[in-house]
């Protein structure tokens, strides 16, 4: 059932992060990240909610590996998921009360999404506690990573202020804080994610062939 | 050797077929010919701000084509004169007092062209592969993102050097907020509302308010085999029809058609942006639906939406159905073999 994992920590970390980002490169979760990306610190909270419950989530999953039986293991999943969420809900209930009126409906889909219970199946029910927690760090680390680029970007253009505080005097791009604006923040933002993702591949490409040939 | 190989490369690209690059020069210019007389109308009424406006959505948009294209390693297309058409669309869709200093108001067409060419047209794949009429996007988003400077509608004035224009309501505005009899009250009766309707002596956008000088430009296109009658005409019919049996409320069968086919953007809209080659079904049945479900959108949207003018966002909630109608109606081909389905009946 244990077949370690043979990469580093780091590389485990940042492979959520850059090379299997939730939304920028999987596209998976996008309802919620264009749901409450309207403004940065909704968008911090849901990001930092989904890292709380993946880590959470994968440690568990990890450490309860080898007792859960393979043919019940998605209930044992979808039960483990849906408490961590539900401490993460009352969490937020009872310190952050202003964002989890505004997010909270979005706070209970996280027992759904993909990515969770993709991780939790593919990753942390065949892998050690300590790389199943970087896993989960590194993919709710990306997905924070998102959700901040993008209501950074939306509530800056598309009400001209950030964090609720105002920054831009000129009349902004209303669009972008409507639910429509959010599917052409995501796309713009996946493009330039993968722009430069595919110009640092070219880089690295052309620096192996020039080592190879000095070699 | 390499220019041969080219020239017998054979590319498949989606319908309409067109031959030859000749060919899609020649029918953006006429397009944009036909529309020539709409757009001088809205320059003599609303002066040398219309100009203004609809040169500089003609000048970015050509402009943003050819560095998008540059960009991406390309060939420059600019000659074409789609980009040209689409400016032109687009300027001719916007009110003109959007030339304004202050409030600032001028990066608005720009940004507007913008979304119309690059986002809208070139990210899909540049002409002939855009879901999207390019004009109606950059319209649509340049309403919902700035809905006070793009409500903002000049009276009509008829002189030419006039900067600082008052504003008004359009036509449609006053039926939403007022009704009917105030809009015929404000433009003193039944006769003299028509003579302004048809004449673009009234608030609106730059190249809607003339319904002869659209119609003019229609009628050349149909003449020339550009368009045929079916989408405009299912079009009309059905908005014409709508709104004769539920346009007065309160009461069946009498509404006014003709009030709401010469308002708004409703014969630039069914002549000019719901015929658009690439966004339209090809299919004559499948034109005849498209139409038909615009009309119907529009009136819906009149009568019962938020908006007082619906043409814009129903053409561009039918563009998403015109595959998918191209596909439901496509004629058979000629010599096939019948499938068993067909030969049991």
């Amino acid at each position: 059932m244990s077949s370690h994992s043979t990469v580093s920590l780091k590389d485990q970390i940042l492979n959520g992060i850059i090379k299997e980002n939730t939304i920028f490169k999987l596209a998976l979760s996008l309802c919620p990240s264009i749901a409450v990306t309207n403004n940065l610190k909704n968008g911090v909270f849901m990001g930092g909610a989904v890292l709380f419950v993946q880590v959470m989530v994968n440690m568990t999953i990890s450490l309860m590996r080898n007792v859960i039986h393979p043919k019940v293991r998605l209930p044992i999943f979808m039960l483990v998921i849906s408490g961590w969420v539900t401490v993460t809900q009352m969490l937020m209930a009872a310190f952050a009360p202003d964002v989890y009126a505004k997010v909270g409906l979005y706070i209970a889909l996280i027992v759904a999404f993909a990515s969770i219970l993709a991780r939790a199946e593919m990753f942390a029910s065949k892998n050690r506690l300590m790389p199943s927690m970087a896993d989960g760090l590194g993919m709710g680390i990306g997905f924070l990573f998102a959700l901040t680029t993008i209501s950074f970007f939306r509530e800056l253009v598309g009400k001209g202020s950030l964090w609720g505080y105002p920054i831009i005097d000129t009349k902004p791009v209303l669009l972008l804080i409507l639910p429509a604006g959010g599917f052409f923040a995501v796309g713009i933002l996946m493009a330039g994610f993968n722009w430069i993702n595919a110009r640092a591949a070219a880089k690295a490409a052309a620096k192996a062939k020039a080592a190879l040939a000095a070699h | 050797m390499e220019a041969t190989k080219k020239e017998h490369e054979l590319i498949v690209s989606v319908s309409p077929h067109v031959k030859s690059e000749e060919t899609t020069s020649r029918i953006m210019w006429t397009v944009s010919l036909a529309l020539l007389p709409a757009f001088l109308s809205g320059v003599y009424f609303f002066g040398l701000k219309a100009l203004f406006i609809t040169a500089l959505c003609v000048v970015s948009a050509v402009v943003f084509e050819h560095f998008y294209l540059k960009l991406v390693n390309k060939k420059s297309v600019v000659g074409d004169g789609s980009g040209f058409l689409t400016g032109l669309l687009l300027g001719m869709n916007l009110p003109a007092s959007l030339w304004s200093f202050s409030p600032f108001t001028v990066h608005v067409p720009i940004i507007a062209t913008f979304v119309a060419v690059v986002i809208t047209k070139q990210l899909f794949g540049g002409l002939g592969y855009n879901v999207f009429n390019p004009a109606l996007i950059g319209r649509a988003f340049a309403l919902i993102s700035w809905p006070r400077a793009m409500t903002i509608w000049m009276t009509p004035t008829a002189s030419f050097l006039t900067m600082d224009a008052k504003t008004t309501a359009t036509p449609l505005g006053i039926l939403k907020e007022a009704g009917m009899s105030e809009l015929i009250k404000v433009f003193g009766d039944k006769v003299s509302l028509y003579e302004h309707l048809l004449t673009g002596n009234r608030a609106g956008s730059i190249g809607e308010t003339s319904a002869i000088a659209l119609l003019i430009g229609g009628l050349f296109l149909l003449y020339k085999k550009y368009i045929t009658w079916h989408i405009p005409v299912s079009f009309l019919g059905t908005a014409a029809l709508i709104a004769w049996v539920f346009g007065q409320k309160g009461a069946l069968f009498a509404g006014d058609p003709l009030i709401h086919l010469f308002s708004g953007g409703m014969m630039l809209g069914a002549l000019f942006m719901a015929t658009d080659y690439v966004t339209s079904p090809s299919v004559r049945k499948a034109q005849l639906i498209f139409g038909a479900g615009c009309g119907a959108l529009t009136m819906l949207i009149r009568l019962k939406g938020g908006f007082p003018e619906g043409v814009m966002f129903a053409i561009l909630i039918m563009n998403c159905f015109a595959p998918l109608l191209d596909r439901g109606f496509r004629s058979k081909v000629f010599g096939a073999v019948k499938t068993v389905k067909e030969i049991k009946k």
